[in-house]
């Protein structure tokens, strides 16, 4: 069934049946596949997307539930200004080891540093804790978060 | 104008000559790591290095990243003895074709020990061939020449002429004997022992493809496979229509498959337009399963197996120094104790997936894959194909930790592809992933130490409960006769008894290691505590001279020096002995495998049975070269917090012959806020550099459960921690 979903700004027509997740929309119906499956669930984070500027899980988010939100992927979120500051954060404390789930870490960063520009520890665990890394580069993304935000690293971290 | 240059000492194949669009191509090849040795000579093209006319220097990154780091450190190495500009280099995943590039897996830390001297040499060969050429060109002796990053100079500082002005004549010349040129001195090292970013982090922040899940292939359909719950289990019954009734879903049909549970097992494949057609059509499926031998076994089957075991002879033997049970009789002190761990699975973030094209006989395949070469063996035995025509291409992986080095997910592709007559793209859900994975096995251990009345081991007994039948262990459980205090104890006896398995089990991130580190360290520190030491002490005391413990050159042989070296190093970061506050402990292991020496601290508090980790300090040695400092520091921080969090709350259970979790809901994994810092020393050692995949995390479970007992008093045996605490 034709629907229009506006993806990083475009407005495509996507031929999908209305209960089919975002996610597969976005990756298998427009190629957009930097947005990672990993659980299908909602527990791991990889699949994080920002709906309205919400990050979102769009393994559990269907096509009809997203209607004619404005839909953001990691594709896209350079053009947010804090979206690209996260994105120069990461490349520059250099987070990724295997890198599956850092789409769905920078979508969670930038959806948190919208809401805090200067997020706490606790802040950072709360808003991070949903996004599994299973190489465990938490230390260097709580680091760039850090960063991305100006701000120094705390005794937590360690350094 | 090609020429190849044979160096049987060494083994190692050269080839110079004109890249594509013009230019220099240097190959090489390692013939001792490939089977079929005879055939290298024939057909060793391809290139390694390519340095076009317009100077652009790309070099080949021949091995599968998965998160280790080494499609950058490894074009590292010969970009430095090449002499290039390390931010001018473009890294290109290599074809396969272990005829060229010789072993081209990834697993065991191997990598960087394997590859530190050819690959410097493939970049010293190239450099000499372009100071020849400009030699030639200036029509000046070759030894009055030498260069700067990306170009060739004189010595009196006249002339330079860059790299790609002179790769058309340099790719004329015949290649050189790389035992003829003089490696860098590491003083002068530009690129090697800098800090270096990952080659791809700019396009994994931005989303770019880069992945197996990440390929898609024209006209390609998407497949989804529901294997039985039970290990190769068949179908009895199935009526396919309600799937083939799903819009979008194009074929569905039965797997009979066989009944080795590394090859292609049974079970219904759907295939449609889209994945998640696919899957609901998959959804829409009731399938009966037949009853299979192997529907019984259980985890707590095995634990009463292995208790029973325990109580008998040991089956066998795998080696004994002195006598253990006079020892015994006549020691001051006798500690006992029963180690356990539960079987444990990868969970690689990235679902197994595989895409095939199978057309004509032959089959291309995009896979991330972390040992090919046995994939193609077990493609072609399945579909009765060629190995020839097979093509493998390499994909970046989201994870390996081991996972991707068997190849099932390769052999169900091809054949879904060859069934349906159409490039197809199978992904399995992270439940498929979770419930068919080949399992870090289960182990039961019974313990056995004395002691004399100074305190010092006199002797050391480990009754190892595992997998196997006969003399035959499974994949993955097996156990070396030398494991430390081998050598350091006087009397010592290390005894298996096994039990069969229908579980597939294999290799996990510092396989063994990862839980001997757990029982060895975590009993050594409890022998401590018995003798009234300070478990670093001990662990001094026990090491004792610096000295090699078994053969020299032999991937288990054990230097008690640089164990003591990073032992040093870890008390000393994490300030151990200091006072600490009511609830808080400090725990100490060191752990040798994969030719590295660790040493871990971890600091945890706990309050009323919360535990919280606070910290870790890790030292490491490795060598006398760091590579790539950056990514060493993500291996070491990422496989500390990996033990750690295996060890928090990691666990596969087996019920009716089935795996009972199924997401990351009941196999919970370290999360963010329970990720402590963990902070990394090296320690340099005259010694060839080694891999840092693995070795960082064996000791780090044993740490963690010796601060506990630090912190409260309650010894952890048996993994995971889980709710022990409470």
């Amino acid at each position: 069934m034709p629907t229009s979903l506006k993806v990083n700004g475009q407005v495509h027509t996507v031929d999908a049946e209305p209960d089919t997740p975002l996610l597969w929309v976005l990756r298998d119906v427009l190629g957009l596949v930097g947005t990672k499956y990993g659980c299908g669930v909602a527990q791991c984070g990889a699949c994080t997307v920002h709906i309205d500027g919400v990050a979102m899980r769009s393994c559990v988010t269907s096509l009809a539930r997203v209607g004619a939100k404005a839909v953001t992927t990691i594709e896209g979120i350079g053009a947010n200004p804090v979206g690209a500051k996260v994105q120069e954060a990461w490349k520059a404390i250099d987070v990724p080891q295997c890198g599956y789930c850092q789409a769905g870490q920078i979508m969670s960063a930038t959806a948190l540093l919208a809401a805090a520009p200067k997020p706490t520890d606790d802040e950072i665990d709360a808003a991070m804790n949903g996004n599994l890394c299973r190489c465990a580069t938490y230390i260097r993304i709580r680091k760039a978060i850090k960063a991305a935000s100006g701000q120094t690293p705390s005794d937590k971290m360690g350094a | 104008m090609d020429a190849i240059l044979e160096n049987p000492s060494r083994r190692l194949f050269l080839k110079t000559g004109a890249a594509a669009g013009g230019g220099l191509l240097l190959s090489f090849s390692l013939p001792g790591l490939v089977r079929a040795e005879g055939e290298v000579a024939a057909n060793p093209f391809n290139a390694f290095v390519r340095i076009e006319r317009n100077g652009v220097v790309t070099i080949a990154a021949k091995r599968p990243e998965i998160g280790q780091g080494i499609k950058t450190s490894m074009p590292m190495l010969i970009a430095e003895e090449l002499d290039v500009d390390w931010k001018t280099v473009r890294i290109e995943q290599s074809p396969i074709d272990a005829k060229v590039f010789g072993e081209q897996s990834a697993g065991g830390s191997t990598s960087t020990p394997d590859d530190w001297e050819p690959m410097r040499q493939v970049g010293a060969v190239g450099r000499a061939l372009l100071i020849q050429a400009a030699a030639q060109r200036w029509n000046v002796p070759a030894v009055g020449l030498t260069t700067e990053p990306g170009f060739v100079v004189d010595k009196a500082g006249k002339r330079r002429a860059s790299y790609g002005e002179l790769a058309q004549a340099a790719a004329g010349l015949p290649a050189r004997d790389p035992k003829t040129l003089t490696l860098k001195d590491p003083k002068t090292y530009r690129i090697i022992g800098k800090a270096q970013p990952q080659s791809d982090t700019p396009a994994i922040v931005t989303g770019q493809p880069l992945y197996g899940i990440d390929v898609r292939v024209p006209g390609m359909l998407y497949a989804t496979f529901l294997k039985a719950p039970v290990f190769a289990a068949k179908v009895a019954k199935i009526d396919l229509a309600p799937a083939k009734a799903v819009k979008g879903v194009r074929h569905v049909f039965v797997v009979d498959g066989g009944s080795e549970l590394e090859g292609l097992l049974g079970g219904v494949v759907v295939v449609a337009d889209t994945w998640w057609q696919a899957r609901k059509g998959r959804n829409a499926l009731e399938v009966t399963w037949a009853d299979h031998p192997t529907s019984a076994q259980s985890s707590a089957g095995f634990i009463a197996k292995a208790a029973e075991l325990h109580g008998q002879p040991p089956h066998r033997n795998l080696k004994t120094v002195g006598d253990v049970d006079a020892a015994l009789k006549g020691a001051a002190k006798v500690v006992k104790a029963d180690y356990s761990y539960p079987f444990n699975a990868h969970a690689t973030l990235e679902p197994q997936n595989c895409t095939a094209s199978f057309k004509d006989g032959k089959v291309e395949i995009w896979a991330p894959a972390q040992n090919p070469e046995d994939g193609r063996e077990l493609v072609a035995k399945t579909l009765g194909i060629k190995p020839e025509d097979i093509t493998i291409h390499f994909t970046r992986s989201g994870g390996g930790f081991g996972r991707r080095l068997m190849n099932d997910f390769m052999v169900e592709a091809a054949w879904i592809s060859k069934t349906v007559g159409a490039p197809v793209k199978l992904l399995w859900t992270r439940e498929d992933d979770m419930q068919h994975d080949f399992y870090r096995p289960a182990g039961y251990h019974r313990l056995t130490a004395g002691l004399d009345a100074q305190g010092g081991l006199t002797a050391w007994r480990n009754h190892f409960v595992t997998f196997g039948e006969g003399t035959k262990f499974a994949r993955a459980a097996n156990i070396s006769g030398t494991q430390f205090p081998y050598g350091a104890v006087e009397n010592y006896a290390q005894d298996v008894s096994v039990m069969p398995l229908g579980v597939p089990t294999g290799w996990l991130r510092a396989p063994g290691n990862n839980a001997y580190g757990f029982v060895y360290q975590g009993f050594i520190d409890e022998v401590a505590y018995a003798a009234g030491a300070d478990p670093v002490e001990f662990r001094r005391k026990l090491l004792g001279a610096p000295r090699l413990i078994g053969e020299p050159g032999k991937g288990d042989s054990f230097h008690t020096g640089r164990m003591r070296a990073v032992l040093d190093k870890a008390a000393e970061a994490s300030g151990w002995g200091r006072k600490t506050e009511k609830g808080v402990g400090l725990g100490v292991a060191c752990h040798y495998s994969h030719r590295g020496y660790v040493a871990v601290v971890v600091e945890v508090v706990v309050n009323d049975g919360a535990l919280k980790v606070r910290k870790a300090w890790a030292a490491v040695d490795v060598g006398k070269q760091i590579v790539n400092p950056n990514g060493a520091e993500q291996q070491v921080q990422g496989s500390v917090l990996d033990g750690i969090g295996s060890a928090l709350g990691q666990q596969i259970t087996i019920e009716n012959g089935a795996v009972a979790q199924s997401n990351f809901g009941d196999f919970p994994m370290l999360r963010l806020a329970d990720a402590p810092h963990v902070e990394v020393r090296f320690v340099i050692s005259d010694n060839p550099p080694t891999g840092l995949g693995e070795p960082a995390l064996p000791p780090s479970p044993a740490a963690l459960v010796n601060a506990i007992f630090a912190a409260t008093g309650k010894r952890i045996r048996s993994l995971p921690i889980g709710d022990q605490l409470a």
